[in-house]
């Protein structure tokens, strides 16, 4: 069942894959790297937790915990997050969606890559040498006083942005230039409408953190004092330009989560996606919002009392978009013939979690109340509940919605529902409980505390270690299948988007003829094949199988 | 000189268009040197920026073809530009918002001790 | 439609039209993210003139506005023949599209030469940015920096008059033929060598681009079939002029 040519044995050895051309090996390594640095970035979470587990020192200094907590927040967001699932699945997966041979820019797509290693080298190049300690917003004046490897780190996460505006610029020519005949904008899948919001913010936010990294740089190496009150600068200007990009970021974050959760709970369901206009505008909706809020960081940085007032108010409108996207997967469902696929169950997982964080965003936008939780653990527990409960768990779905058609492997749904189990329950309680704490004042970033907050910080932590081991159980069976998965079939989940209708995996150049496009949510026509697995079309046969 | 465009060669800028517009640009930049022997007060910053905004344009329509290209790449430029003057305008209303002192006129000065 | 007939036409696109087209929105993109780059710097330029109007009016008298008018002249003739490169690959008159490259990189060297004077003048008046600002002036009776001190935790410390006069009043400064120097007069020069020097990088990977294809002019690759590095080239090194038209009357020419 599993073809013999696929683009995994096309050509072998190191340089067939370094010098790759082909969006879907780059998109298996922008994988493999950035679980590689989701890795790194839980250790350093697990280390932080268990400082935390009680008070005074436990496993480190002072000064280590703020390293710490710097390489943890610096690793997850550059190193992970902002690539995870654009560059690794939607990498793979766009181009197959348009019926396309590749990407517009392959070399481009190569060289994003390669920048991705050249910031990371840097980054872990500055942790190996004593590290930064700043936090991840690295901001002045501390950042361009302290003794620590600001620079480095610095220079590597500008060298990640390039990395990240190639990718935007790739995709957004993609999709307005090689969509296959028939596909008009609105007969695009809802992950494509997603990624080119996501590429969008990349293209024009990206450039803003690169001056902002610069400038830092410069007053770090020439003294030119643009942040420096002394000489004339000013350090709330470092927030305006670090925020200016870093808040359209955590769009570049979710959205292609969004795009996911939409793709995996209309086929999980087998049902046609509701709302599919309001989804698709939604994404531009928010990519475009996105770019006017970011004041909501700076409520009590100095900040004016007129510019708080716009950004709690556009904050506000913000939020309306993504209670669209969720309004319509719930009619999704409502009446859909549920499988409660490992993939399904991580997106439903999605919806109360990140529905929870997106809640929290308005306590927080809310400027009086703000005023109370700025820098507490109420924060750091909204921003979790947003970037892992939203986009580390749609992550988690798409990995096991598209890894039969890009490893031709089946995985054990068993062990995936106690990893999702385990990954649930330990993240609610390492979290949840960081609301309460926040909200009785807990500040965060903090290496010590006060008596009332121990037992919080203990189940917190506990909760951590629950949550790790659902991972190491999810990487131990992803990886087990590689070896031991059943043979997947073309369509294992009947989805009727392009890249379902070619071999698992698929062949190099994907497909044999340019497929046809159909409206990607009609299922009517795919039925179960109880020969082969998974399901197949009635009428259409599909290209490039067998 | 305006050959017919070959179609995989698109459309080629006739050298009359080009020269012209050099030659405009030449002209606007003397007025831009010239215009500082005036003073406009408040204004001077306009109109040095508009004359700016329109050698831009030029330079924009026709050096780099996006008069005669697709719209969306002239859509892409001039989002960007909004982009950078939303940043601008926000940032700058907030910075004088919160400094009234560095301001003069705006509000009483406030001095910190010097010695 | 065969690919072997075009050998410019890479396998994933089925036209070459679209391959153009592809390229240009990509090309397009980038120029995107490069005006949000400069951007950053524009804003930070706005700030500093709504603040301390009376440092950028003081300050740019050091620049030389002939110079930087010869600059821009320069670089919008560097245009021209940039543009004219573009259509001469177009039209396929190859030895045209070599004269015209070369005259566009020439105009580079003479931009950056110019460029070179000017720093140096600056490097000679110890015009520099931020805690290496060390005007040499008439009166130079004090020994410090003149403006203010840098904050007691900034690294290269050095030991100043103590405490931070705010903007609007020049604290312990020279008189020259300038007029009084206002306190922070380093900023300025702190945005003119950040806003300048960023442009110079762009200037000379331009000349690097431009370099490389007229090399492969030379070498004939280019022609009514196949212009397009020529024409996204040229884009970039336009772009680059643009920058310059905003750079030249906003830091040359304030007043």
């Amino acid at each position: 069942m599993r073809p013999k040519d696929h683009y995994l044995n096309h050509g072998s050895g190191f340089r067939s894959w370094a010098f790759t051309l082909d969006h879907k090996r780059i998109g298996v390594m922008y994988l493999v790297a950035t679980l590689g640095s989701f890795l790194l970035g839980g250790l350093a979470a697990l280390a932080v937790r268990t400082e935390l587990i009680s008070r005074g020192p436990t496993i480190m200094s002072a000064d280590t915990y703020n390293k710490m907590f710097t390489l943890h927040g610096a690793v997850m967001v550059f190193l992970f997050i902002i690539p995870s699932i654009p560059a690794a699945l939607g990498n793979f997966v766009l181009p197959l969606m348009l019926g396309a041979k590749d990407v517009a820019f392959p070399r481009l797509n190569l060289m994003s890559f390669w920048l991705w290693v050249a910031g990371a080298l840097f980054c872990i190049g500055a942790v190996v040498t004593g590290g930064v300690d700043t936090g991840w917003t690295f901001y002045t004046p501390y950042s361009t006083t302290t003794n620590t490897n600001v620079i480095a780190t610095t220079f590597g996460v500008f060298i990640l942005g390039f990395s990240s505006i190639f990718t935007g610029m790739n995709f957004i020519v993609t999709i307005h230039k090689l969509r296959p005949p028939g596909m008009t904008w609105f007969k695009m899948p809802l992950f494509l409408w997603a990624l080119y919001g996501t590429a969008l913010i990349q293209v024009l936010a990206t450039p803003v953190l690169a001056i902002t990294l610069l400038l830092l740089i410069a007053e770090r190496a020439l003294g030119v004092g643009i942040f420096d009150p002394a000489l004339g600068g000013d350090p709330v200007l470092f927030q305006h330009f670090f925020w200016f990009y870093s808040h359209p970021a955590v769009y570049i974050m979710i959205l292609p989560a969004m795009g996911i959760i939409s793709d995996v709970i209309s086929i999980h369901a087998r049902k046609h996606i509701f709302g599919y206009r309001f989804i698709a505008l939604s994404s531009i909706a928010i990519a475009a919002f996105g770019f006017l809020v970011w004041g909501h960081h700076m409520f009590v940085s100095g900040q004016s009392g007129m510019a708080n007032a716009i950004f709690s108010a556009l904050t506000f409108s913000v939020a309306i978009p993504s209670a669209i996207k969720v309004f319509n997967w719930l009619a999704t469902l409502y009446k859909g013939d549920i499988h409660l696929t490992t993939a399904m169950i991580y997106a439903l997982m999605f919806i109360i979690t990140f529905g929870i964080g997106g809640l929290t965003g308005l306590h927080l936008g809310a400027l009086a109340v703000d005023v109370h939780l700025h820098d507490t653990y109420f924060v750091v527990a909204h921003f979790h509940y947003v970037m892992f409960g939203g986009t580390v768990i749609a992550l988690l779905a798409g990995i096991h919605h598209w890894w039969p058609k890009m490893f031709g492997v089946m995985i054990d749904e068993r062990l995936g529902r106690i990893g999702a189990a385990l990954v649930f329950v330990g993240f609610n309680t390492t979290f949840f409980t960081q609301f309460v704490m926040g909200s009785h004042g807990m500040p965060r970033r903090y290496y010590d505390y006060l008596p009332q907050y121990e037992i919080y910080h203990r189940i917190s932590t506990l909760g951590s270690y629950v949550m790790a081991a659902g991972f190491f159980l999810t990487a131990y069976y992803l990886i087990h299948s590689l070896f031991r998965g059943k043979p997947a079939p073309m369509n294992p989940w009947g989805g009727n988007s392009l890249e379902w209708h070619t071999a698992s995996p698929p062949p190099y150049d994907n497909f044999a003829v340019t497929p046809v496009a159909e409206d990607p949510y009609d299922y009517s026509r795919l039925v179960p094949d109880k020969i082969a697995g998974g399901y197949t079309s009635q009428t259409y046969e599909g290209a490039g199988a067998r | 000189m305006s050959q017919p465009a070959h179609r995989q060669v698109g459309h080629v800028v006739p050298l009359p268009v080009l020269f012209g517009v050099l030659g405009t640009l030449l002209v606007m930049t003397y007025a831009t040197v010239a215009i500082t022997y005036y003073d406009f007060g408040r204004l001077n910053l306009w109109i040095a920026l508009g004359i700016a905004v329109f050698k831009a344009s030029l330079v924009l329509l026709f050096f780099m073809h996006l008069k005669y290209d697709k719209p969306f790449n002239a859509m892409v430029i001039i989002v960007s530009m909004a982009l950078v003057m939303l940043l601008i305008a926000i940032t700058l209303t907030d910075t004088k918002q919160y400094e009234p002192n560095r301001i003069p006129g705006y509000a009483p000065s406030i001095k910190t001790n010097p010695q | 439609m065969s690919h072997e007939h075009q050998p410019h036409l890479q396998h994933h696109f089925e036209t070459p039209e679209q391959q153009f087209d592809a390229g240009k929105l990509g090309i397009w993109l980038f120029l995107a993210t490069e005006i949000l780059l400069f951007g950053g710097l524009f804003c930070a330029y706005a700030i500093y003139r709504a603040s301390h109007p009376e440092v950028f009016v003081y300050a740019h008298q050091f620049l030389d506005k002939v110079l930087g008018g010869t600059n821009t002249v320069v670089l919008l003739c560097s245009s021209l023949t940039m543009a004219w490169a573009v259509r001469a690959s177009q039209l396929g008159q190859r030895k045209l599209l070599i004269a015209l490259l070369s005259l566009t990189l020439l105009g580079g060297f003479a931009f950056m030469g110019i460029k070179g004077i000017e720093y140096k003048q600056k490097w000679e008046h110890g015009l520099l940015p931020g805690t290496h600002f060390a005007p040499h002036d008439e009166h130079a009776a004090e020994a410090a920096p003149a403006p203010a001190a840098p904050s007691p935790t900034f690294k290269p410390s050095a030991a100043g008059p103590a405490g931070t006069v705010r903007g609007d009043e020049p604290a312990v400064s020279a008189s020259g033929p300038h007029g009084k120097r206002p306190s922070n007069t380093q900023i300025f020069f702190g945005i003119y060598f950040l806003m300048t020097g960023l442009h110079a990088i762009h200037v000379l990977i331009g000349m690097g681009a431009i370099g490389w294809i007229l090399v492969r002019s030379i070498r004939g690759d280019f022609g009514p079939e196949y212009f397009t590095p020529v024409d996204f080239v040229g884009l970039y090194w336009h772009l680059v002029d643009l920058i310059w038209i905003f750079l030249f009357p906003l830091l040359y020419l304030i007043h």
